[in-house]
């Protein structure tokens, strides 16, 4: 899942418009939260259920919500990056200040789709954000061991004419600036931007995945600055009222509580539902 | 009606309809400004623009992903991969997110996009620009899949598949580019998932697809002339939709079936209509069904070596009489 990286999708979801466009990852939870899709629809996803964003038909992997911009999320690495390029060109052909926002991890900086994606999009100047989640791990391995260049996306900016830009990936605020600056550039006809935010997964790779890969401590270390506690307590040390911050606390949690029980109240999806959509007349026949 | 090339009908079905909608734009390899290395969309760029017909870096990864993300939101892309061969390196977008992102969304995204490709041999481009790969989009589930052997075919096909919702894969046959033919003039558009019957005989029943049609035509005449067997030639045109009734309905009245096809022997596209025919059409069959295909090997390079590799029309011939005899 996405703890421990939440600063990156919550600050690019405040900094974008309701008709921009979010691509991400197999990790995409938090982004397409971040976008406004309903958290009995994430929840019933996960769970397999018919109040899942996707009917139970795509799974955790492939959160989507059109309505809300969230264009997916896609479990091959680099895929989506040149298809986030194909909707900034959308944008740019029809005129519109709309920008793609497409979301990726340090590994995703070494597969082919990385490298035509963003030399294309600087070819054709699109209106696209291309923004690597650095949390220091391509699945189990440590991205140092594979990657020729210290910093995985920022180091190679320079090869498609882009400035190198890194971030605190775990500072809210600092990303919310880098976003906004990025997002202007691109609705200016400025072109695509290429960001690193540098953070840390909290848990393994996947479910089934411990994490016993790390060194000893590092864990820890990144605990202590867990995106939404050090955000807390900037909140508080800038004289934000405690009482209010603790009432919202509380009134988010009682939302989890409800979408969480509503997602579990809610049927299975339908057998029937196997052969539907695959085409738009929403069947699946190939012959008559 | 006019005589036109096929390359000539191709430029001509991708005018009709971005004339007709501006929401079709077109991207591809030396598409543009050259107009195609094999010339079929020559005069576009000039026709409408540099906004709406766009040449690409060698990126089939970045082509065909842009073409999926631009029929996401609202465009309706024609993109070309030079060589069918080359779909082998952007087959993940074709095959994991083209083909299946409507399913996995449960309806919310739609892909109204073309991918055209030069597809097939008898061009001597040796075995990594000669493969005929239709049967490779033809197994994967959410992609419909044309391939016509006709000029007029090519322009009403092309025309179908960009007016169709989903993603099409439209084959266009290399070797058959300057091949002239009767195309109706003003707008035109013909349907996918309908196979045409282009001549009747009561001895036997054959199927075919693009090239492997015009052999197919070729070789019934001989078989009339020289050995009074009478063929049916049916052109299947799309794979997907498959145009299963007129297989079948046809296969019963001759009770004898062969398929001539230029993919490599297994899993072609004509194993999966025999299949269906070996199930649906079993009681009227006189005999066993024959596949007449390329042998399992890839495309050698030497024109003597190519020429005897895929069907020919005296292989053809050879094979259909060595059974009806």
């Amino acid at each position: 899942m996405s703890l421990g990286q939440e600063a990156i999708a919550a600050a690019f979801g405040v900094a974008m418009r309701p008709d921009d466009w979010t691509f991400c990852t197999y990790r995409g939870h938090a982004h397409t939260l971040a976008r406004g899709a309903s958290m009995e629809g994430v929840l019933g996803e996960l769970m397999g259920r018919q109040c899942g964003l996707l009917g139970g038909k795509g799974g955790s992997m492939h959160l989507t919500d059109v309505k809300k911009g969230a264009m997916g999320s896609y479990a091959i690495i680099g895929a989506h990056l040149p298809v986030a390029a194909g909707a900034a060109w959308s944008a740019q052909y029809r005129g519109t200040e709309q920008v793609a926002v497409c979301f990726f991890g340090d590994g995703t900086t070494n597969i082919g789709a990385f490298h035509e994606a963003l030399n294309f999009s600087a070819v054709w100047k699109l209106p696209v954000i291309y923004v690597c989640e650095n949390n220091l791990y391509m699945e189990y391995t440590p991205i140092s061991a594979v990657t020729a260049v210290e910093h995985p996306a920022a180091d190679r900016a320079s090869a498609y004419g882009l400035p190198s830009i890194v971030v605190d990936g775990n500072d809210a605020d600092a990303v919310y600036k880098v976003a906004s600056d990025a997002l202007a550039k691109a609705r200016a006809g400025g072109g695509p931007s290429l960001i690193e935010a540098m953070t840390y997964r909290h848990s393994g790779h996947s479910r089934a995945d411990p994490g016993k890969y790390r060194p000893e401590g590092e864990l820890e270390k990144w605990l202590l600055r867990d995106p939404v506690v050090t955000y807390r307590e900037r909140l508080l040390k800038n004289g934000f009222n405690e009482p209010t911050l603790k009432d919202m606390e509380a009134v988010a949690m009682s939302k989890v509580d409800a979408a969480t029980a509503t997602a579990k109240a809610s049927p299975l999806p339908s057998v029937d539902d196997i052969e539907k959509n695959v085409w738009a007349d929403g069947g699946a026949a190939w012959r008559n | 009606m006019a005589e036109l090339t096929y390359r000539d009908a191709v430029a001509a079905g991708i005018a009709q309809e971005m004339a007709r909608d501006d929401r079709v734009v077109f991207l591809g390899e030396d598409v543009a400004a050259a107009g195609g290395v094999f010339k079929a969309t020559v005069g576009l760029l000039e026709k409408f623009g540099p906004r709406r017909v766009r040449d690409c870096p060698i990126s089939e990864q970045a082509i065909l992903g842009a073409a999926m993300g631009a029929a996401m939101t609202g465009l309706r892309p024609i993109a070309e991969i030079m060589f069918s061969d080359f779909l082998a390196v952007c087959w993940d977008i074709v095959a994991n997110e083209i083909a299946k992102s409507r399913y996995m969304t449960n309806g919310q995204i739609s892909l109204p996009l073309v991918i055209r490709t030069a597809n097939g041999a008898g061009s001597r481009f040796g075995a990594q620009h000669s493969q005929a790969v239709e049967n490779w989009a033809m197994m994967i589930p959410g992609i419909k899949v044309v391939a016509p052997a006709f000029p007029a075919d090519v322009k009403g096909l092309l025309a179908a598949a960009v007016r169709d919702p989903d993603p099409v894969l439209f084959f266009e046959q290399k070797s058959l580019y300057s091949m002239k033919g009767e195309v109706p003039d003003g707008e035109y558009v013909d349907e996918l998932g309908k196979a045409k019957v282009l001549r009747v005989g009561k001895d036997c029943t054959i199927v075919a697809l693009a090239s492997m049609v015009h052999k197919a035509l070729d070789a019934a005449i001989i078989l009339e002339k020289e050995h009074g067997i009478l063929a049916t030639v049916i052109d299947v045109r799309s794979l997907v939709p498959l145009d299963t009734q007129t297989i079948l309905s046809e296969v019963a009245k001759t009770g004898r079936l062969f398929t001539v096809e230029e993919n490599p022997r297994l899993c072609g596209w004509g194993a999966e209509i025999v299949s269906i025919v070996a199930e649906e059409c079993f009681w009227h069959l006189d005999a066993p069904i024959m596949r007449i295909t390329t042998p399992h090997v890839p495309l050698p390079s030497a024109d003597l070596l190519e020429d005897n590799t895929i069907p020919s029309v005296a292989r053809i011939v050879r094979e259909i009489r060595e059974k009806l005899d």
